[in-house]
């Protein structure tokens, strides 16, 4: 048995290879399902059989539940992907070529997602960041129109200019550990990082966390450097929007709660708390305001990502065992829903041949399960019950009215703005007469009635060892 | 620790000095092939600057990003650039550059904004990384100043790799700092991949222009 950590990271990275010279792209779809397999195997070993620390990589209690959902999600996608991508073949859209490189970036961008996710030094997760940030550049530009290129370049130099200013922030966070821990390598790494972090010039590390907060911000979606998300989620292929609002979003914001970490342990840096509470509130009322303009369904979606990236990373700004609590809650909820959602429009827009919401209506009706599907994914990401993002936004609102009444206000009018334009657009979707093409529809309903089946469990009965294990990591976020 | 004096101190200090003078070349330039120019001055200005890092740090794996940025910035993405300008028939346009004396007080108020705030946190480390720092975020401002001062895809481009060039310049300042060999490769990556973009964008013909603006009327109002 190889060490799990090696295995997660080399799987994709042959599959990769593999995929790139493979004809055919059913046995693509295939393999490309069976490498997500089997990734999701080792992040499950990684459970029990813990690597010790490395001078490179590194796991931990916190980048475990990271590492999983990032494998449970990239497996489910792959699943709806091989589906997807049929009828994009069937249409026209995509030309063989395309998928070979399609399955080959998608292997890529998991190993991108996971090398951050597992690096024990802050270089090296730079690095993976960019290398993930790079593939989905290139997926999303896969289709090669007008739109999709514009989407591509616009992700790209917003994304470049993100992650330029992260590196700035890393590397002004090695200048304030250089004098503590020495020369070299060892000034890099996570593990001593956290140890000597009290030690830390307090003034530099301010400084580093704000170009870290504005660099991998604009990864996470944060306002006002989101422009890019929403033209990146419409115009790629659908599994990419599921795989970019589903675990991209969540790579960056790993990276920054990492930071904040260090920004907690050093007594004299500012708090990092007000400044992710600025944003975070700032990014949900945006963008539910933005929510009520949309006519493009993926667009509406992407919308909403940033609303909810803006709530978890309220969350994480308030703090304390609750609020980390809470936020780690919503985001593995607001991964699973979100990407049920996108398997779901999908498959829709594939049937109606347009992503306009005018062009859909009375999906219940005409596609049943699809339909409802949506139905159910919409009503658990609005927050209503009994699903999972009910219960982690009641925590997050009520232990915000316990602390800071008047934040709290603008986090449920924010929540019940978003609430009445998603709902509202969902009624024109899935409910009255049925419009446009009612063609039948080759779908594969287990990834979308798998995620959703846990975000019900979840929100009828989280699993004492579930709560147990988070709020463990609460506690180490601080 | 290098002395503040020095010799090795005042080459170092004024390398990254030159770098933000070139800087605000950039900012002026209305002329693609100009503005070209100047971003292989930037670029060898850099070169020499990590070279002159390495020999007073007496790290050697610092010639390395130094010859990068020599050979890949500095002669070869100029120059895919410059011929890519040529076959696009951009060489004899002239770009609106608003303002160049407001662009000029911006890009100062920015080296000073930079100055007031690296100096005064950087205090005690070594004063040739803490010089180098400050005038490296100069450079990284100046740099998206002049990606969001510029329309056109390419001046864009050239923005943007001042910007990394910046970084560089910071990474190389940070005494023994691992990796920047490998950081300056995939910066290396990214860069040939606009590049590539950039290419993309007009051999795919959608486009009469690479202005950017041409972009957003592609969307083709609100959606």
């Amino acid at each position: 048995m190889p060490d799990p950590v090696t295995a997660i990271l080399l799987t994709p990275l042959f599959a990769a290879a593999v995929l790139a010279v493979l004809p055919g792209y059913r046995l693509g779809a295939a393999l490309n399902m069976l490498a997500c397999f089997a990734s999701l195997v080792f992040a499950v070993v990684l459970l029990f059989d813990r690597p010790p620390v490395g001078v490179y990589l590194l796991v931990d209690d916190l980048n475990i539940v990271f590492v999983l959902l990032n494998c449970f999600i990239g497996f489910t996608t792959s699943a709806f992907s091989a589906s997807y991508i049929g009828h994009e073949l069937q249409t026209g859209r995509l030309k063989p070529i395309h998928l070979r490189f399609y399955h080959a970036m998608f292997q890529i961008m998991l190993f991108g997602m996971n090398l951050a996710l597992l690096a024990n030094n802050i270089g090296l997760m730079w690095v993976a960041v960019e290398l993930a940030t790079l593939t989905t550049v290139m997926m999303v530009g896969l289709y090669r129109t007008a739109e999709a290129l514009e989407a591509a370049w616009k992700y790209f130099i917003l994304g470049s200019v993100g992650i330029a200013l992260a590196l700035f922030g890393t590397i002004l966070v090695y200048l304030a550990a250089r004098p503590v821990i020495g020369d070299g390598l060892d000034a890099m790494i996570w593990t001593n990082l956290q140890q000597y972090a009290p030690e830390f010039d307090p003034s530099l590390l301010n400084i580093a966390f704000v170009f870290l907060l504005l660099g991998y911000g604009t990864k996470v979606g944060l306002a006002p450097l989101h422009a890019w998300l929403p033209d990146a989620h419409a115009e790629g292929p659908t599994p990419i929007s599921a795989v970019l609002s589903g675990l991209l979003l969540n790579v960056a914001l790993y990276a920054l709660l990492r930071f904040k970490v260090l920004l907690a342990a050093n007594p004299h840096a500012i708090a990092p708390g007000p400044l992710m509470i600025g944003m975070g509130l700032l990014s949900l009322i945006f963008a539910a305001f933005m929510l009520y303009r949309r006519r493009d369904i993926k667009r509406l979606f992407a919308y909403s990502s940033i609303e909810h990236m803006g709530i978890i990373v309220f969350a994480f700004g308030m703090a304390g065992p609750l609020g980390n609590f809470a936020g780690l809650l919503q985001m593995t909820m607001h991964s699973l829903t979100k990407s049920a959602i996108f398997f779901s429009v999908g498959h829709i827009a594939q049937v109606k041949g347009s992503q306009r919401i005018d062009d859909m209506g009375g999906l219940t009706e005409s596609h049943p399960l699809l339909g409802w599907g949506l139905v159910a994914g919409v009503a658990a990401i609005v927050g209503l019950p009994p699903f999972g993002v009910f219960t982690s936004e009641f925590l997050v609102v009520s232990s915000t009215f316990a602390r800071e009444p008047i934040l709290a206000v603008i986090l449920v009018a924010g929540l019940l703005l978003a609430f009445g334009a998603l709902l509202s657009r969902l009624n024109d979707v899935a409910f009255g007469p049925v419009k446009g093409p009612i063609g039948r529809v080759h779908a594969s309903y287990i990834p979308m009635f798998a995620h959703l089946s846990l975000v019900l469990m979840a929100g009828i009965w989280l699993p004492p060892p579930l709560v147990a294990w988070f709020q463990h990591i609460a506690a180490i976020l601080g | 620790m290098v002395a503040p004096h020095g010799l090795s101190f005042d080459v170092a200090h004024m390398l990254a000095g030159g770098l933000v003078l070139v800087s605000f070349m950039m900012l002026y330039q209305d002329r693609l092939t100009a503005l070209l120019h100047v971003l292989a001055l930037h670029a060898f200005v850099l070169a020499l600057s990590v070279a002159w890092q390495a020999h007073i740090q007496d790290a050697p794996h610092l010639y390395i990003a130094a010859g990068i940025a020599l050979a890949f910035k500095a002669i070869l993405v100029p120059y895919a650039l410059r011929r890519m300008v040529f076959q696009m028939g951009l060489h004899r346009e002239i770009e609106t550059v608003g303002g160049v004396g407001i662009t000029m007080l911006a890009g100062i108020a920015l080296v000073a904004l930079s100055l007031e705030v690296m100096l005064p946190v950087t205090a005690h480390t070594d004063p040739v990384a803490r010089e180098d720092i400050a005038l490296a975020l100069s450079v990284v401002l100046i740099g998206l100043l002049m990606m969001v001062t510029r329309r056109n895809a390419i001046s864009q481009v050239v923005g943007f790799m001042s910007l990394e060039n910046g970084i560089n310049l910071a990474a190389t300042g940070a005494r023994g700092m691992p990796l920047v060999v490998e950081i300056s490769v995939a910066f290396s990556v990214l860069i040939a991949f606009i590049v590539i973009g950039v290419f993309l964008f007009r051999i795919r013909e959608r486009f009469d222009t690479i202005d950017v603006g041409a972009l957003d009327r592609s969307r083709g109002g609100q959606r």
